[in-house]
């Protein structure tokens, strides 16, 4: 393990749902990908910290830094102090609403990097060293006077302007300059793929646009119904949800990153940079449940347009618009976070099967209907080949939520999926919505059910199992009840947090997902943590059981209030891509479901028969 | 002289579309960030898709009128052909990338110049010498394009029988 660079949990993100960067504690963005969030990378130094590429801000010599977010924003501060003076950074990709975006002279893609000197005197150094294509390729910049640094890669050009001067020298430029308490430079990066290219002014400019951005996050953020104890937790997780959304497709990417470790140097390193069906539903209601509409219908839309490409069959990952994932390949001139090899690119999981997936569509959907969204005559039609696929198949092995690679198993969470799924269908049938074949779809449900009480429970556990007639557990059985296959409070699912507890807690709050080959020597995981809390929540546990776990998984979160997909136990250390959508998802299904038994009023609509719900639009 | 209007109509439209497919095309293959309907486009409006429309619809109009000219020449030398198509569009090129375009900073209101760097009002990119701030493979591009232009109005156009 190579211990140098910055750790997981000392980064945090700005974008522009479209893409994403992630800039340290040290001032040094270290990951960035244009134009998209599965592009190839510009800045990778996160994935090696002397190959990949960088673009740092900071002062030279000692300093200690701390950031924040600007109240209810994705616009992030970092302040260095030294004995000397202070110096104040301000990021952000510049955001607005998309009708105002239209509008607009911006450049295609573009993050904002300013400096003020707030007391004193420092001395900065500034190294820009854009490495294109995961540092594949070689690109050297040119210094084009007023007009910029420019750097022409094959994906596009890369323009920096600044008032600072820049010494270029080969693939990258440096600088070392003095500020005093007063001075201001800006630093715009701006990225152009098929256009000309917009070059951004700076000073005034450069105001007026953080001036839009602070507004346009804090007007996103207002809009978050969730009023209850835990708003700025909950906000937080909501913008960082907000910021690994595609705009363009309302599609989710999981996390912005690829091949941050899920052990500390170990090889658990995969491509995140995909929208995955397995937690759809958990999105739909967390989006829904805060009032976050748009992005709600949004996201479900682009879910039934994806889905419906490779119908019946359900792919475990789609990218942005809805396609295949690239194939997985590895990159082996990059040393991967910290010495974590190997960086891998593309997901191979998207050749996986997984049955849990088909009940998540069909969540999501309920989840709009109860919203008052309807279901056109092509969606019914493409929901009840689910279900009819379901029937058939629900009784073979797959590869399960947690994507094991390897022989496939029966899951008993896949199998309670395949329920929810004729389950959901069923509901969809009797509010109208769809007309479904009855008599099959419930037919199957009994006999799902029949089998996973029989096969899926141990007497001797006490508790429900990973697999049929296996002999332990898995965090995921702690959704049983939010998929209403069984109340929390029921003597089974009782039984199972207990075994769970005993089998997988790792204090703290943190539970682990399952014990097995893949899971040696990896972290806590956030989403099941926050699983635990929910379950808790909906009945499993008193109100104050789950509110203090809720708050201690509060105290895992980094600096800035973000976390990864993992946690290391005992250290608080995030592990994994960085930050997870999933975990965020948790967070707010756990607050909003705690909020729900607090106060008694569902976040959710009660379902509606598509009579009563003639305002919502047809989908897609 | 009285020119074919049906003709040249039919033909600078035919034209103008396959110029403006080759520029698109390069484009899209990323083999130049040129594109003629966002230049003209952006004369008139500042948000991107609104002004790759506008500047689609005036690349149409320009490519009609220029046709004119071509149309003009063909009668001075008393036929059209392949020959004299493709000689009128690489003079053409020649005058986009040589004159033209040096001229661009100077005339489109929202482009950056290349010594005073963007402004509010101007930041669009400057195409420099030949455009080839816009690519390397740009003048290629825009001479292929024009050669094209000028060749299927040389094939295409029927002088008016006398």
């Amino acid at each position: 393990m190579i211990d140098v660079g910055p750790r997981i949990h000392d980064y945090a993100i700005v974008g522009d749902a479209r893409s994403a960067a992630l800039i340290s504690l040290g001032g040094s963005l270290d990951w960035l990908c244009w134009p998209r969030f599965d592009s190839p990378s510009l800045f990778a130094a996160i994935l090696d910290a002397e190959a990949g590429g960088c673009f740092t801000i900071a002062p030279v010599g000692e300093f200690r830094s701390e950031r924040w977010y600007a109240p209810d924003t994705n616009v992030l501060c970092t302040r260095f102090s030294s004995a000397a003076g202070e110096v104040l950074l301000t990021d952000f990709m510049p955001a607005t609403e998309e009708a105002e975006r239209r509008r607009l002279l911006w450049p295609e893609r573009e993050l904002l990097r300013l400096v003020e000197c707030t007391r004193g005197e420092t001395e900065l150094e500034i190294r820009f060293e854009p490495k294109p294509a995961y540092a594949r390729e070689q690109c050297s910049i040119v210094d084009a006077g007023a007009l910029g640094l420019r750097m022409n890669c094959r994906d596009g050009l890369l323009v920096l302007r600044t008032q600072a001067r820049l010494k270029p020298s080969g693939a990258g430029a440096t600088a070392r300059l003095r500020v005093r308490a007063g001075d201001r430079l800006d630093f715009s990066l701006a990225f152009a793929t098929r256009d000309i290219a917009v070059l951004p002014p700076l000073g005034e400019a450069c105001r007026e646009k953080l001036d839009r951005t602070l507004r346009y996050w804090q007007t996103w953020a207002s809009r978050t119904t969730y009023d209850g104890p835990y708003r700025a937790e909950v906000v937080r997780s909501a913008l960082a949800v907000k910021l690994l959304a595609f705009a363009p497709s309302g599609a989710i990417v999981a996390a912005p990153t690829t091949s941050l470790p899920e052990r500390p140097g170990g090889d658990l390193n995969w491509d995140y940079r995909f929208c995955w069906l397995r937690d759809a539903s958990l999105t739909a209601r967390a989006l829904f449940g805060l009032g976050h509409r748009d992005e709600a219908q949004a996201f479900v839309a682009w879910l039934l347009n994806a889905t419906s490409r490779s119908w019946p069959e359900l792919q475990v990952l789609y990218d942005v618009y809805g396609r295949h994932p690239p194939e997985e390949y590895e990159l082996p001139h990059l040393r991967g976070h910290r010495g974590a090899r190997p960086v891998r690119v593309g997901n191979a999981a998207a050749r996986q099967v997984q049955l849990d997936l088909y009940g998540e569509v069909i969540g999501a959907v309920l989840y709009l209907v109860r919203n008052g969204g309807s279901l056109d005559r092509g969606t019914q039609k493409e929901l009840i080949g689910l279900g009819k696929l379901v029937c058939e198949r629900w009784g073979e092995p797959d590869q399960g939520i947690w994507e094991v690679r390897g022989e496939r198993r029966h899951f008993t969470h896949s199998r309670v999926l395949c329920w929810a799924t004729l389950d959901g269908l069923l509901e969809l049938h009797d509010l109208n919505h769809l007309k479904a074949p009855v008599a099959q779809f419930a037919e199957n449900r009994a006999l799902i059910r029949e089998e996973v009480e029989r096969l899926g429970y141990s007497e001797q556990l006490g508790s429900y199992t990973r697999t049929l007639g296996g002999f332990d557990v898995d965090s995921s059985l702690l959704l049983l009840p939010w998929y209403e296959y069984t109340g929390a409070a029921s003597p089974r699912m009782r039984g199972t947090f207990a075994c769970i507890h005993r089998e997988l807690y790792a204090g703290e709050g943190l539970y682990r997902r399952y014990r097995g080959r893949w899971t040696r020597g990896e972290g806590a995981f956030g989403i099941c943590s926050f699983w635990a809390a929910e379950y808790l929540a909906m009945g499993g546990g008193s109100l104050d059981q789950a509110d203090a776990q809720l708050r201690a998984l509060f105290r895992h979160a980094n600096d800035v209030g973000l976390y990864g997909e993992e946690i290391l136990p005992g250290s608080r250390e995030a592990l994994g891509n960085f930050p997870q959508a999933y975990t965020h998802v948790g967070l707010i299904n756990a607050a909003l479901t705690l909020e729900e038994r607090a106060t008694g009023h569902p976040s959710v609509a009660e379902p509606q028969p598509p009579q009563a719900a003639q305002q919502g639009e047809a989908y897609p | 002289m009285t020119p074919n209007w049906g003709s040249w109509l039919l033909s600078g439209f035919a034209a103008t579309l396959v110029l403006t497919t080759i520029e698109a095309g390069s484009q899209q293959a990323r083999l130049t960030r040129m594109s003629i309907p966002y230049l003209l486009g952006s004369m008139v409006t500042a948000g991107r898709e609104k002004a790759k429309w506008f500047g689609f619809l005036i690349h149409l109009v320009n490519g009609e009128i220029f046709a004119l000219l071509y149309i003009a020449l063909f009668h001075y030398w008393g036929g059209a052909g392949v020959w004299r198509g493709l000689l009128l569009g690489l003079g053409h090129a020649a005058v986009m990338l040589l004159v033209v375009v040096p001229l661009l900073p100077s005339i489109h209101p929202r482009m950056a110049s290349q010594e005073q760097g963007p402004t509010v009002t101007r930041q669009l990119e400057p195409p420099g010498p030949l455009a080839l701030h816009y690519g390397p493979s740009t003048p290629l591009f825009a001479i292929l394009g024009h050669a094209a232009y000028g060749v299927i109005l040389g094939v295409l156009y029927r002088l008016p029988a006398s």
